[in-house]
């Protein structure tokens, strides 16, 4: 735990450390480089307010109305011959959409049902295998004007449910 | 697909809590909800300027292309068509750099950097630039079956909840997401080969 915790807090002072001193090392104008990329920094964050706005805005109205519930109940059939505990459903599904959302889900399993339970371990492992499916393709594509997705959606889609199986089931041998 | 998907969202919920009475929590979350995302969106200015600013010195000073000089095989595998010395390769390996190290907030910049060079060779191409290339499907679902190495976060949110081996994560998650990262692999080079780019203009 202890080496963790030294890397965890190591490792954003070291990357930057290394950055500056290879400018440095260099001779480039570190300051004047941080300050341009900073500047465009502001401007990423200003045109992809909208999106995540928008965003915000579906997701908050798709949990409030139930209709995420709604979704659930329709899946948990389907889920329970798969072999994946019931509470983990809704957490993959929240995950699709929203990291703070599933984050707040995954501590509500964790108070239900302890961290080192089958269904606490699955959860951990879970999260940690899949990215926000939705908000990422909203924010990466609608940066470039995207309007054809193709496949894109559909893949991530398999690959979340599929992240759904394997975590359950590494979670079934360890637990 | 995002302009259908996103109208749905909406109008299916708002179908749903007129029948199961949910009306008042909705119309609370709408307000809610667009107050949250500039709460984040102001979070976001402070930490994604600071790190696109940090890595725009890593690309003046040369640090990206060096480290880009060393995954190119890997990236050569992933994104075939794409030349040894485009923009793009530079972008997707610094973002697959911010992520396996999981710095969070420095893998959007540098994935809509890659985005955008990666549109920019569509347009070499002289191809449609609204539609969704092989190349900007095959990063982002990379992205999404996440590359993190230690996933500091949830250890850290298990010892916050009480867990007595909050570690022991780290093996089965290395597990499942070395899984997922293949499976996404796989997926993207079996659908790269048999689907050419169609859509009209």
């Amino acid at each position: 735990m202890q080496i963790l915790n030294y890397l965890s807090i190591f490792l954003i002072p070291f990357v930057i450390f290394y950055i500056l001193l290879y400018a440095l090392l260099h001779k480039k104008p570190a300051f004047e480089l941080f300050t341009s990329g900073g500047k465009k920094g502001i401007e990423i964050v200003i045109d992809i307010a909208p999106t995540i706005v928008g965003f915000f805005v579906a997701v908050g109205v798709l949990r409030s109305s139930g209709t995420l519930d709604l979704i659930c109940r329709m899946l948990q059939p389907f889920a329970e011959a798969c072999h994946v505990p019931a509470p983990i459903l809704p957490l993959s599904l929240l995950k699709l959409f929203s990291a703070s959302g599933s984050n707040g889900l995954l501590f509500d399993i964790f108070k239900t049902y302890g961290t080192d339970s089958y269904i606490g371990f699955t959860a951990s492992i879970l999260l940690g295998c899949t990215e926000t499916l939705f908000y990422t393709v909203a924010i990466y594509y609608m940066s470039v004007n995207i309007k054809k997705t193709r496949w894109t959606i559909p893949a991530g889609i398999g690959i979340a449910f599929f992240s759904l199986l394997v975590s359950s089931f590494i979670a079934g041998i360890c637990a | 697909m995002l302009n259908y998907l996103w109208a749905l969202m909406i109008t299916i919920s708002i179908i749903v809590a007129a029948f199961t009475g949910n009306m008042e929590t909705v119309c609370n979350s709408i307000l809610e909800s667009a107050k949250d995302a500039i709460d984040l969106l102001i979070l976001m200015l402070g930490v994604i300027s600071m790190w696109n600013g940090f890595l725009s010195v890593a690309e003046g000073s040369g640090l990206t292309s060096k480290l880009a000089g060393k995954m190119q095989p890997l990236i050569h595998f992933l994104f075939p068509r794409l030349p040894k010395d485009h923009p793009a390769v530079s972008h997707i390996c610094t973002n697959f750099i911010a992520n396996l190290l999981g710095l969070g907030w420095a893998c959007t910049p540098t994935g809509l950097a890659a985005m955008k060079s990666l549109q920019q060779f569509d347009l070499e191409q002289g191809k449609n630039s609204t539609c969704a290339s092989n190349e900007m499907c095959t990063f982002l679902i990379l992205n999404i079956s996440s590359l993190q190495i230690i996933p500091i976060n949830m250890i850290a949110y298990r010892s916050q909840y009480g867990s007595a081996k909050p570690m022991a994560i780290i093996g089965p998650s290395l597990v499942a997401t070395t899984l997922t990262t293949l499976l996404a692999i796989i997926i993207c080079k079996i659908i790269c080969r048999k689907k050419e780019k169609t859509c009209k203009y």
